[in-house]
């Protein structure tokens, strides 16, 4: 992909001659409701910015303090000048505003641009058309431009490229440059598209509730500040997650030598607590540990989900697939053993998986530790762990210097300490491993810091509060109950993409700039530093963090922009830095910044284990669509069917078959989970391999200012979770109430039915793959491809398009599943429609379970339509919607499709999608901006289904052809193809007989799904081949 | 020639009449006539009207909250895209062939007993077919772009896709409902022009008048008459087989295990003969007796037609029979589940009762005793009539809902949506059907006075 330089200086130089510094450039008008307040900030700002109206009101301000002032800033609004102000101004513009189509979005932008240079911050009224006499460079309507951005999650920075239509993001990729992507991309980082347009988004800068201006806020804290002055910023406590941009840590710095005695809070819901003090156990300091599992022969993942979870999971999911090559490499390939106790998307990778109790990992982990000389006293194994001890200390022992063992966040710090002296002992390190100073700005064990804070407020010693993109009061653990304790604060202020559950308990509410809005750095997993680069002025007047910290310093009010590049023309890029800069922006990343690697020891000895608390465990997940919870009010994300569960809209309490049998529950009835005195209700799901005597539940729902999507989905754990035990608390009480909730699932049945079980999935241990590499088409009828009454049509000429998809490497996670739906313009359908079997996915990751029912082997099928040569789709339906093109693709013609549904049912992959009500959003001004403009929005009552991206593909042969030249393999990637971690896709012209997909196929390993029905799919498979452990495999475990 | 009330009740007890002795042909001009000119409504008429009414006005609601808010509202989703409102097409459609059967095949095979019943049977099957042409359009995605279906010229220069078994329908149906309303209307034309001659008010004469299409019962008309006639039964006779099995081809020609069988055609045509009757059984026996029609429509008639049944019946329970042989016998993964599922799965019970509604229960029209009981019959049709529309329900929705991928299997529930315009339909055929007995001479004079001249000549012989 072509990624073109985004330099917004020069953009901005052209546009803005003359415009005075600090201004941010206009390249979208944002669609505003006529009444919102944020217009009203706007207004007010810009005129008083030109008619100095407030430096009266400030100036009539400046004697008063406190509450009183805010009374005053109120009666003010009632006087005759300010009233006027808005009644005048309103009107004008709301007819430009309440409807933006597509004609008057360009009008609106062709005039926004032509015009910002000359008139600065004065919106023109639309009548004053002017063309693109000037075109702004490298603006080519039609086209789209990649600009190179990041994404932070957690703190840390995942590399993207974000494609921009006329001024409009419209679609994120990862960006092949950026360590923590490699061109890949999650389905979180594919979902941020719909975060920046959700129309949920806090829209206005708020005091108590009411609508006021950004000046009134800086005033408000820099007053609060001057009196913190005295004190020494004794009362002042600034939150924020964990930091790792450069810029903001700096300004923090600069904030807390203002003020010595301030205190800068960092808290993580998902908390890396046991990280940090594994490594300070192990170390005695902080320390990153990053991996390499691709030079790693022997994988051991302790109940360590790493290939979802994490800063680093789309790398690291790479990294492992380059191992699973069956195709090219089966003798290079790795082995995985999971301990763990939730079963997870690792877990269904691993060639070897041991349900055990949270608990038990540590006892598993000191008996390793043992084998390899290291002081670490804990009970004996039973006879089970004890086969699996003797097996793995045996591959380990026989791999030395390329094994990676991976602790999970749940784990002790003792587990993670104890992972650390294994790499040492095992030779691992700076190879498989590669220790480094932390990436964040500030570590610290984030709990302690937090309970130290709630003892503060309690005791009154807050007087200035700044939670910086924060929403503690949901996720802070219940035992401290921060979120009262919050409003009793003097002065508190929230930054926040959302007026959440925070900014309602904070006195100030100012919006955020999303990662696409605002200028930001931040740092990768190792260390890289990205540029947070935004694609689009704030729709509703967001700040960054580093605005609202350069407030708080008293520094000049600088753009988001300038407070960035200062910084980095201040961090020796001064020599030649107009041309590094542009580098920087262009790569998205400051080259060769990676963290260097430490050299350290880990100790051998370690304290006793702590004796193993009775009864049933809980344990609290990562939800891998919601997070946090951030993520709740994501649409996309809420209704992406669950790795291994398959529920959308909620989280549950999940639990092995055997433990639900035991306390006699079924799927969908609702249980009270008691613990530490608090309690929480909420629905049962049965998950085979969950460990035994052990409930997990997922963080991230229940949210009560998320937004019109994310409220009252799923319930609430964090008021069970306490800051003592966040991850792992044994001991709860679980009790039916004798009430069922249905659950939203996509998929209800898990075997591979039949009488014989269905070829669906087909699998072989490596041994068997070597010994008859054509096992996949074993006991399978394959017609010959002449087995029809009918001529063949010929498709060896031209393109023929054909996707061939690795099983071997598809770990699940459903990033081509979102990528999908930001790519085609796929409706969300909500939870009931979900539940009465209505999704729209074009994809679907079908997951079955075989083998046994504690602990079955999990197997992931990404289904789309497989675009068969002989369609069984298209000769049924009656008025010829449904053709196939002569680049063999099952094309779908909306405009003609009368929804027969005779296609759908007479689709044996049952992958077609029928719009049964009209579920596409054509009114949110929003949603239309980030719609892809090359996709239809479907209607009610139309067919649609997978195009194999048909958009893409034709974008890239008119160029090619305009250029007289053939398409290369490559050039074209289908959004699934192009989001997925471990490259499992490959897709491309099966007529060229050097081109990935064709390889492909011609592997052995090919097979066609329902092949023997002679449809002749494009979509191929390869079979799964699992690298299995002879010791283990005897015992039936794997 | 008086009727002797005496003679003619024993004759009433009499199989093998099909008419009660004694008929004169002023007689039954009266009888018949009088029916519709001279009676008040019964009651039981009104009854049956109101409540059709309300039904209609069920299809009305259905209609404006399907237009509304969309197919959502039913309860379809991706594994089962076809719910019951293509059972309920089938299943009408099916009704709709026991008229067509009666006037034009038996008329064929010189059955004279079809007089009294075939202008009844084919006003049913008009009316059946006209609900059952409801369903394909309503259960469109966007039913208001239907007339894509048809071949008109047009500036897109597209066709329909002639390939789809769809588009057969269309024609097969179509052709089947013109032609049915046509022989029917045919076959009233005589009986027309005898109510414009016995009416009184001026109204009524002109209506019938202008119906008639100036019939004046000359030779030379009913010699015409007699050839059209012969002619149209003539092609009638193919359309009854043709319009099932197309619908049948619906099924057949896909790939889902369940459908996907080569039985389907004349098994849908013997089940479409078997509902058809049990539908004209349904509805002949009270309306026999509500308006005393026992020396017209006589034992006789509802023997013979239980015999058809039990005939039919026995058709499509060997059908039943080959679909669980040929499941085992495939050797076919996919079809031997399908058939496992259609067993035990979650819609066992509509199977099993299938089997009892069409299987078990018409065994009992072997017995005479049985085929001579009216509300024996009545009850026995109105099971038949429940297991006809289960069976199409099981050939629909189950062989949908589990078909090759078993992630992607699903259930499907009805909505009240669903019910209301099942309903509702119910209501539409009842409703025309109701006008039709108050307006229309229900039995064919011409043809029963037929009837009577030949029976007087072989008393006469």
């Amino acid at each position: 992909m072509k990624v073109q330089t985004s330099d917004w200086e020069l953009t901005r130089d052209a546009l803005l001659n003359g415009k005075r510094p600090g201004q941010p450039t206009t390249l979208l008008n944002p669609p505003q409701d006529d009444d919102t307040a944020a217009q009203q900030e706007i207004v007010f700002q810009r005129e008083a910015e030109r008619r100095l109206d407030l430096a009266v009101v400030r100036e009539r301000l400046s004697g008063k303090e406190g509450p009183a002032f805010w009374q005053s800033l109120e009666e003010l609004a009632e006087e005759p000048e300010f009233t006027e102000l808005m009644a005048r101004e309103f009107p004008r513009l709301a007819p430009e505003m309440t409807s933006v189509d597509r004609r008057g979005f360009l009008k609106l932008m062709g005039a926004s641009l032509a015009m910002a240079g000359l008139t600065a911050c004065t919106r023109q009224p639309t009548e004053l058309i002017v063309p693109y006499v000037r075109a702004p460079e490298e603006f080519i309507p039609s086209l789209s431009s990649f600009f190179a951005t990041s994404m932070v999650l957690g703190g840390y920075a995942i590399g993207l490229l974000a494609e921009s239509h006329m001024g409009r993001p419209t679609k994120l990729e990862g960006n092949e440059e950026h360590p923590a992507s490699l061109g890949s991309s999650s389905a979180m980082a594919q979902a941020a598209i719909l975060e920046m347009y959700d129309p949920d988004r806090s829209q206005t800068l708020k005091y108590r509730g009411q609508p006021v201006i950004w000046l009134a806020f800086q005033q408000a804290l820099q007053n609060a500040l001057e009196a913190e002055r005295q004190t020494g910023g004794a009362g002042l406590r600034i939150v924020t997650e964990s930091i790792t941009s450069p810029s903001q840590a700096a300004m923090m710095q600069r904030l807390l030598q203002k003020f010595p005695q301030a205190k800068w809070i960092t808290y993580d819901a998902v908390s890396r607590d046991n990280t940090r003090a594994g490594a300070r156990m192990a170390f005695g300091e902080f320390v990153d540990t990053v991996y390499r599992f691709d030079q790693a022969d022997v994988v051991v993942a302790l109940d360590a989900d790493f290939l979802n979870e994490g800063p680093a999971s789309i790398r690291y999911a790479r990294d492992f697939a380059t191992r699973r090559d069956a195709l090219n490499h089966p003798e290079q390939m790795n082995r995985m053993y999971v301990l763990e106790s939730v079963p997870s998307l690792t877990g269904a990778m691993a060639d070897h998986v041991l349900s055990l109790r949270a608990q038990e990992v540590e006892t598993f982990v000191r008996a390793l530790a043992r084998e390899f000389g290291l002081d670490a006293a804990g009970p004996d194994l039973h006879a089970e762990q004890q086969r699996w001890l003797e097996a793995i200390v045996a591959d380990l022992k026989a791999h030395r210097g390329a094994v990676a063992l991976v602790a999970g966040e749940r784990q002790s710090p003792a587990v993670h300490a104890l992972v650390h002296a294994l790499h040492d002992a095992l030779g691992c390190v700076d190879k498989t491993v590669v220790r480094i100073d932390p990436v964040e700005a500030r570590s610290e064990i984030q709990h302690e810091a937090l309970r130290n804070f709630a003892a503060d407020l309690d005791a009154g010693a807050v007087k200035t509060l700044l939670l910086l993109d924060t929403n503690i009061a949901y996720t802070a653990p219940a035992d401290l109950a921060l979120a009262a304790k919050l409003e009793s604060v003097p002065f508190s202020a929230h930054l926040g993409l959302y007026e959440d559950e925070t900014a309602v308990r904070a006195q100030w509410h100012v919006p955020m700039a999303h990662f696409l809005e605002g200028w930001g750095d931040a740092r990768a997993f190792d260390g890289t530093t990205s540029i947070v680069q935004p694609l689009i002025e704030p729709l509703y007047s967001g700040r960054t963090i580093q605005q609202v910290l350069a407030v708080a310093l008293g520094e000049e009010d600088h753009s988001a922009y300038d407070l960035v590049k200062n910084f980095w023309q201040s961090q020796g890029l001064g020599e030649g830095f107009g041309s590094r800069w542009r580098k920087t922006l262009h790569d998205g990343l400051l080259a060769d910044s990676a963290a260097a690697p430490k050299s350290l020891r880990a100790a051998t000895h370690y304290p006793a284990q702590a004796l193993a608390e009775e009864g049933l465990e809980l344990i609290f997940t990562v939800d891998s669509a919601t997070w946090d919870g951030r993520f709740a009010n994501n649409g996309w994300l809420q209704e992406m069917p669950r790795g291994l569960t398959k529920l959308t809209w909620d989280n549950a309490v999940l639990m092995a078959p055997s433990t639900a049998q035991r306390l006699g529950l079924s799927n969908g009835d609702v249980v009270e989970l008691s613990v530490g005195g608090r309690s929480v209700e909420g629905p049962v799901w049965i998950s085979p391999g969950h460990a035994a005597e052990s409930v997990s539940v997922s963080l991230g729902y229940g949210r009560t200012h998320a937004g019109a999507v994310g409220n009252g989905a799923g319930f609430n754990v964090y008021q069970i979770r306490s800051s003592e035990a966040p991850w792992v608390v044994a001991g709860v009480s679980v009790r039916a109430v004798g009430r069922r909730e249905p659950l939203a699932t996509t998929q209800a049945h898990h075997r591979m039915e039949g009488i014989k079980q269905r070829p669906i999935v087909r699998v072989a241990s490596l041994e068997q793959f070597m010994a008859n590499p054509a096992f996949a088409h074993y006991g399978v009828h394959n017609p010959a491809e002449d087995e029809t009454m009918f001529p063949l049509y010929d498709y060896s000429k031209g393109y023929q398009w054909g996707m061939t998809i690795n099983l071997n490497t598809c770990i699940g996670c459903s990033a081509c599943l979102v990528a999908c739906q930001a790519e085609n313009n796929i409706p969300v359908v909500g939870k009931e429609e979900v539940a009465n079997g209505r999704s729209m996915h074009w994809i679907r990751i079908d997951r079955y379970y075989a083998g046994d029912l504690d602990r079955p082997d999990v197997h992931h099928q990404p289904l789309a339509c497989v675009h068969c040569e002989k369609a069984p789709c298209e000769p049924v339906c009656p008025v010829g919607a449904t053709v196939h093109s002569s680049d063999g693709l099952n094309q779908m013609v909306y405009n003609r499709c009368v929804g027969t549904r005779y296609c759908a049912n007479n689709c044996p992959y049952k992958v077609r999608r029928f719009n049964f009500y009209q579920y596409a959003d054509e009114t949110t001004p929003q949603l239309k901006l980030m719609r892809n403009p090359n996709v239809t929005v479907r209607t009610r009552g139309v067919m649609e289904k997978c195009t194999y991206c048909v958009q893409r593909i034709s974008k890239k042969r008119i160029a090619a052809e305009r250029d007289h030249r053939e398409l290369v393999d490559g050039e074209v990637k289908t959004a699934c193809q192009q989001a997925c971690p471990t490259r499992a896709i490959a897709f491309g012209n099966i007529n060229d007989s050097q081109s990935e997909v064709t390889r492909w196929k011609a592997s052995p390993l090919n097979y066609a799904l329902l092949g023997d029905l002679n449809v002749r799919p494009r979509t191929t498979y390869l079979a799964k081949v699992k690298n299995s452990n002879a010791a283990l495999s005897n015992g039936g475990a794997a | 020639m008086a009727v002797d009330p005496q003679f003619r009740e024993q004759a009433l007890g009499q199989v093998g009449d099909m008419l009660a002795p004694g008929q004169t042909f002023a007689s039954i001009d009266q009888d018949i006539t009088g029916l519709v000119l001279n009676k008040k409504a019964p009651k039981a008429w009104w009854l049956a009207i109101f409540v059709s009414g309300i039904l209609l006005g069920f299809l009305m609601l259905a209609i404006s909250g399907l237009m509304f808010y969309g197919l959502g509202i039913w309860g379809i989703n991706t594994p089962v895209g076809w719910g019951i409102a293509i059972v309920n097409m089938v299943w009408w459609i099916g009704i709709g062939h026991a008229g067509t059967l009666i006037s034009a095949i038996l008329f064929l095979f010189g059955q004279n007993w079809r007089v009294s019943i075939n202008r009844f049977a084919e006003a049913m099957t008009i009316f059946a077919v006209s609900a059952a042409g409801l369903f394909p359009v309503l259960h469109l995605g966007r039913p208001w772009m239907v007339y894509w279906f048809f071949p008109y010229p047009n500036t897109l220069n597209m066709w329909p896709q002639f390939r789809s078994p769809l588009m057969w329908d269309v024609f097969a149906i179509s052709a089947y409902v013109l032609t049915s309303a046509m022989f029917w209307y045919l076959g009233m034309i005589p009986d027309l022009a005898s109510m414009r001659d016995r009416a009184k008010p001026k109204i009524q004469k002109v209506l019938y008048g202008i119906h008639a299409l100036g019939w004046r019962g000359s030779a030379l008309h009913w010699h015409r008459y007699e050839v059209a006639y012969t002619l149209f039964a003539g092609l009638a006779t193919p359309l009854v087989i043709s319009v099932h099995s197309i619908v049948a081809l619906d099924f057949a020609t896909s790939l889902i295990p369940g459908w996907h069988t080569t039985i389907f055609p004349p098994y849908f045509v013997a089940g479409a003969v078997f509902s058809g009757f049990a539908m004209v059984l349904t509805l002949l026996i009270p309306v026999r007796r509500v308006y005393g029609l026992q020396h017209f429509i006589t034992l006789r008639h509802i023997d013979n037609m239980s015999k058809i049944m039990l005939a039919t019946g026995l058709m499509v329970f060997y059908g039943y029979l080959n679909e669980v042989f040929f499941g085992w016998y495939s050797a076919h993964e996919y079809e031997m589940y399908m058939i496992w599922n259609r067993m035990t799965g979650p819609y066992a019970w509509s199977f099993w009762l299938l089997i009892f509604c069409n299987g078990v229960v018409p065994q009992l029209l072997w017995s005479k005793r049985v085929r001579t009981n009216t509300i024996a019959i009545f009850c026995i049709a109105i099971v038949i009539n429940i297991g006809m529309w289960l069976e199409r329900f099981v050939i629909v929705v189950t062989s949908l809902h589990r078909d090759f991928l078993p992630s992607s299997w699903g259930m499907y529930t009805p909505t009240f949506w669903d019910w209301a315009l099942f309903l509702g339909s119910i209501g539409f055929f009842a409703f025309a059907l109701l006008l039709f007995i108050r307006w229309v001479p229900m039995i064919s004079i011409f043809e029963v006075k037929e009837v009577v001249h030949k029976m007087e000549h072989k008393h006469e012989a």
